[in-house]
This record gives structure tokens, C-alpha cells and sequence, in this order.
């Protein structure tokens, strides 16, 4: 057996110093992590993927809408499918951490906690925004809607930033309990329930061409929401992974 | 280099460790024996920074818990019977993902050296998820060892593994206390342990019970030793 190689410099007795940098560095490596193994195993968006085509399928043949119904209830369906596939991927994406233990290796690790949440959050986020992007293209051919206007653009992205921070911070404190696959959407769905209906309410606002200034009040309330709960999850999230 | 006073730690109104005082000296390997329940596993954990003390002080080489954690977690290297490694990640990128997260210089050198420490240098970049039980676990020796710790807990490493992988975590476990570094290490095994451990210590209900240093004990008298000291508790 050869001898344990150290580390050049002595690196390993100087403790991390604070700051930016080594945040950013960890936070990155979480979302690469992330992509890496989501690319192989393509286990979370296909499973997204498939779930929220099938909604918007669904729906479809279901309600079998004029176009003037259509513009009404797009914005809801959308919601709906965004949410449900979002909590699927919550769900997966820290089952995959704590069921081999990489929870607790991502805990060991010298960096702020709050590194982890943003690191996963952001992975998340990627997750969702890429099922978004192939949802809406297949939505507007089903539905014969422009979903590609600017206004409604910025609100799914600051809808789905909202979901995932919360999504991330329930999804952390359901793993660790044996009911999870249940118990985060119990929990997800009434913390959530401000910015669904802000998001549906300023998506359908875009879609059937209102004044700015009705739309306007949404879209603060999803950015108020999301500052909110990105800023108490960052305070939180220490407390929440410790035993 | 470590030293714990009168730990309490308490899930609910059920007490798991109940005023554990524990010392260890710079370099010294320790065995923890005890039967299940006794509270191995939560003494390492709030060791390792993963769980928070109820009552108590802990202080790890010069740092105290939970004030001082990512400066204790620098100095930490942890095993358990889990690999704490990504199935869908290759061996090196999974040490690529530490080192990254432990900001080691030099990395992708450093990674090749403890991917050759254990064995793995051919199979580095094949997916873990590939491994059989036994390389999981020399990858998650070589992950722990990857920021060169001071101090090692290892938490029941050989469950699940077979004979050859057993006498091969047993060398490395040698190596890693040769290197002078402080280990502590839980195991129901008292033949194995019997011949790595320089100190042995006995928890029973949330205490220790009992500790007797290798040089007072022959290795055939371990397990009568361990006995005594559960009736004793």
C-alpha cells in the first residue's frame, strides 16, 4: 500500500476563508454537479417532460375550448402543468441526495450552508425553465396561442423562480421524513398559492392584451414573493438540514 | 485534538447520549464498541458537524462545535457505511465535485493521487454506479482522505463488504494511522478492530462505559473486556 499523498502547501490545515468568491464556487459546482448527473441518468426531466405534456394533452381533449375560451383558461392550465412537473423534479432532484448519503456529503463540506440551497435551487430552476421551454412551444400548436410575448416570458421566469425557492427549501425539510413524495406537496402547494394566482392572473392579463397598469400589481407581487422567500430560505437553511 | 464534555443529545423527550465525556489524543485510533442503540452513530454524527449538540461542548482540533463547524469540516475527513458518492458521476468527476467543494489546489493531481491510493486508477472514469459495494467504498476512503484531514471518523465502514474489501479498507485504515492522523472509528466487529485500534472505548446507554488502551489488553481478551463492561453499565 503506498503512502496517503498530502496535499501541496499545507492547503488542508488553512480554513476557507469567507467571502463571495468560494460561495460562488460552491454554489457552481452543486449546479454542475447537478447537470452532469441529470444528463446521464435524464431520470428528473424526462419524467417532467412526460408528465407535463401529458397535462397539456389532457386538457386538450378535455375542455375541446373555442378561441376565445382558450385565452381565458391558458394561463391556468399552464400553472398547473409548470406545477405539478416542478414538484415531480423537487421531489427527485433531493430524494437523489439523500438516498446514497450525499446529503450529509454536501453538509461535511466546509462552505456556507446556504450554498447548498442555492446550488440546488438553481439546478432546479434550470430543470424547470427547460421543461418550460419545450412545454410552451407544444402548447401554442395545441391551443393555436402565442405564448411568446415578452410580458408572459418574464412571468413564467419570475413564477418559476418563486416555485423553486420554496419548492427547494420544503423539498430539503420533506426528504428527511419517511412520508417525502407526499408530504412536499402538502406543503408546497399552500405556501404557493400567492404566486399562482399572481402568475395566472398576469399571464392571462398578457394573453388577452390588458392595460399595463392592471398587470403591473401581479408582477410585483411575484417579485416581492420571490425576494421574500429567496432571502428566508438563505436564513433558514442551516436549521432546517441540521438534526 | 479532541476533547467532548458532558455531551447530552436528546431527539424529543428520548435522551441518546446522556453527559459523554471523550478525549482523544493527536494520533491516536480509537474504537467505539457498543451495541446498537448506544448511540455510536449520534456521538460520530455530532462529531462530524451533522448534528447539533443539546448540552455539551465538543471542540476539535482548537475548534468548538456548532460555533466553529466549517473550520472543524475543513479537518474532517468522514466514512460511513453509506458512500455519500453521485451514482450517475464518474469516479473522478465525483472527486472532481469534492475538491471543487473543499477548494483544493492542484486538483485534478491531487485526484489522480488518491485514485491510485485506492486502486481505482483504471476505472476512473467509469460510472459509480457501476462499482460493486467494495468500490464504493475505496472511492469514498479516497473522497474523504481527498482534502488530507487531520482528524477520520469512520462510522461502521466495513458493513456490507466482503473479505477482500474488508482486508483492503483494513490497510488503508493502517496507512491513515501511520500518517499520524487521529481516527475514531464505531464497529461491532471486536476480532477486526482488536488489531487496528490503539484504544478502546465502550458506550453503553449514552455514556462510556469503559476504555482500556491496547498495551493493558491482549486482543483475545477484548471481547470478555467489552462484555464486562456492558454488564458493568
Amino acid at each position: 500500500m503506498q503512502p496517503i499523498p498530502q496535499v501541496e502547501n499545507q492547503v488542508s490545515v488553512k480554513p476557507r476563508s469567507g467571502g463571495i468568491g468560494p460561495f460562488i464556487r460552491s454554489v457552481s459546482a452543486i449546479v454542475w454537479k447537478d447537470l452532469a448527473a441529470e444528463l446521464r441518468s435524464r431520470e428528473l426531466l424526462s419524467a417532467m417532460l412526460v408528465f407535463a405534456l401529458l397535462v397539456i394533452l389532457i386538457f386538450n381533449f378535455a375542455l375541446e375550448l373555442d378561441a376565445r375560451a382558450r385565452a381565458t383558461v391558458t394561463a391556468g392550465v399552464l400553472w398547473v402543468t409548470f406545477a405539478f412537473a416542478g414538484t415531480l423534479g423537487l421531489n427527485r432532484s433531493m430524494a437523489m441526495e439523500k438516498d446514497r448519503g450525499c446529503l450529509d456529503g454536501l453538509l461535511l463540506a466546509p462552505v456556507d450552508r446556504s450554498a447548498i440551497y442555492f446550488g440546488k435551487a438553481i439546478g432546479n430552476l434550470i430543470f424547470m425553465l427547460i421543461v418550460e421551454a419545450i412545454v410552451l412551444p407544444v402548447y401554442t400548436v395545441l391551443y393555436s396561442v402565442n405564448l411568446f410575448t415578452p410580458g408572459l416570458l418574464l412571468v413564467i421566469v419570475l413564477g418559476s423562480i418563486g416555485y423553486v425557492a420554496v419548492g427547494t427549501l420544503l423539498s430539503t425539510m420533506a426528504v428527511q421524513t419517511r412520508t417525502r413524495d407526499v408530504l412536499l406537496p402538502i406543503l408546497l402547494f399552500p405556501m404557493v398559492i400567492p404566486i399562482l394566482i399572481a402568475a395566472v392572473k398576469s399571464s392571462t392579463g398578457f394573453l388577452q392584451g390588458s392595460a399595463m397598469a392592471d398587470i403591473l400589481p401581479w408582477i410585483n407581487l411575484l417579485v416581492v414573493y420571490d425576494v421574500i422567500f429567496i432571502a428566508a430560505a438563505f436564513m433558514v437553511f442551516d436549521y432546517i438540514v441540521e438534526e | 485534538m479532541i476533547t467532548v464534555h458532558k455531551l447530552v443529545k436528546r431527539f424529543g423527550l428520548k435522551a441518546v447520549l446522556r453527559g459523554l465525556d471523550f478525549s482523544v489524543e493527536a494520533g491516536e485510533f480509537v474504537a467505539l464498541l457498543g451495541p446498537n442503540g448506544a448511540g455510536k452513530t449520534t456521538f460520530l454524527r455530532i462529531l462530524a458537524s451533522l448534528s447539533r449538540p443539546t448540552l455539551g461542548s465538543v471542540n476539535i482540533a482548537g475548534y468548538s462545535l456548532p460555533g466553529q463547524a466549517s473550520a472543524v469540516r475543513r479537518r474532517l475527513g468522514v466514512v460511513s457505511h453509506l458512500p455519500l458518492l453521485y451514482g450517475d458521476l464518474t469516479a473522478e468527476e465525483n472527486l472532481r465535485f469534492y475538491a471543487r467543494m473543499y477548494d483544493i489546489p492542484h486538483a485534478d493531481k491531487r485526484i489522480s493521487e488518491v485514485l491510485d491510493l485506492v486502486g481505482l486508477l483504471p476505472r476512473r472514469r467509469d460510472l459509480v454506479r457501476t462499482f460493486s459495494r467494495g468500490m464504493q467504498q475505496r472511492l469514498a476512503i479516497g473522497r474523504a482522505v481527498l482534502h488530507d484531514p487531520e482528524v477520520m471518523l469512520f462510522d461502521e465502514p466495513h458493513t456490507g463488504l466482503d473479505q477482500d474489501a474488508c482486508l483492503m479498507l483494513d490497510t488503508v485504515l493502517r496507512e491513515v494511522a501511520a500518517r499520524g492522523r487521529t481516527v475514531v472509528m464505531t464497529s461491532h466487529d471486536l476480532a477486526r478492530v482488536a488489531d487496528l485500534a490503539s484504544r478502546f472505548d465502550v458506550l453503553s446507554r449514552g455514556v462510556i462505559a469503559a476504555s482500556i488502551q491496547r498495551a493493558q489488553i491482549e486482543p483475545d481478551n477484548l471481547l470478555a473486556f467489552y462484555r464486562q463492561s456492558l454488564a458493568e453499565a
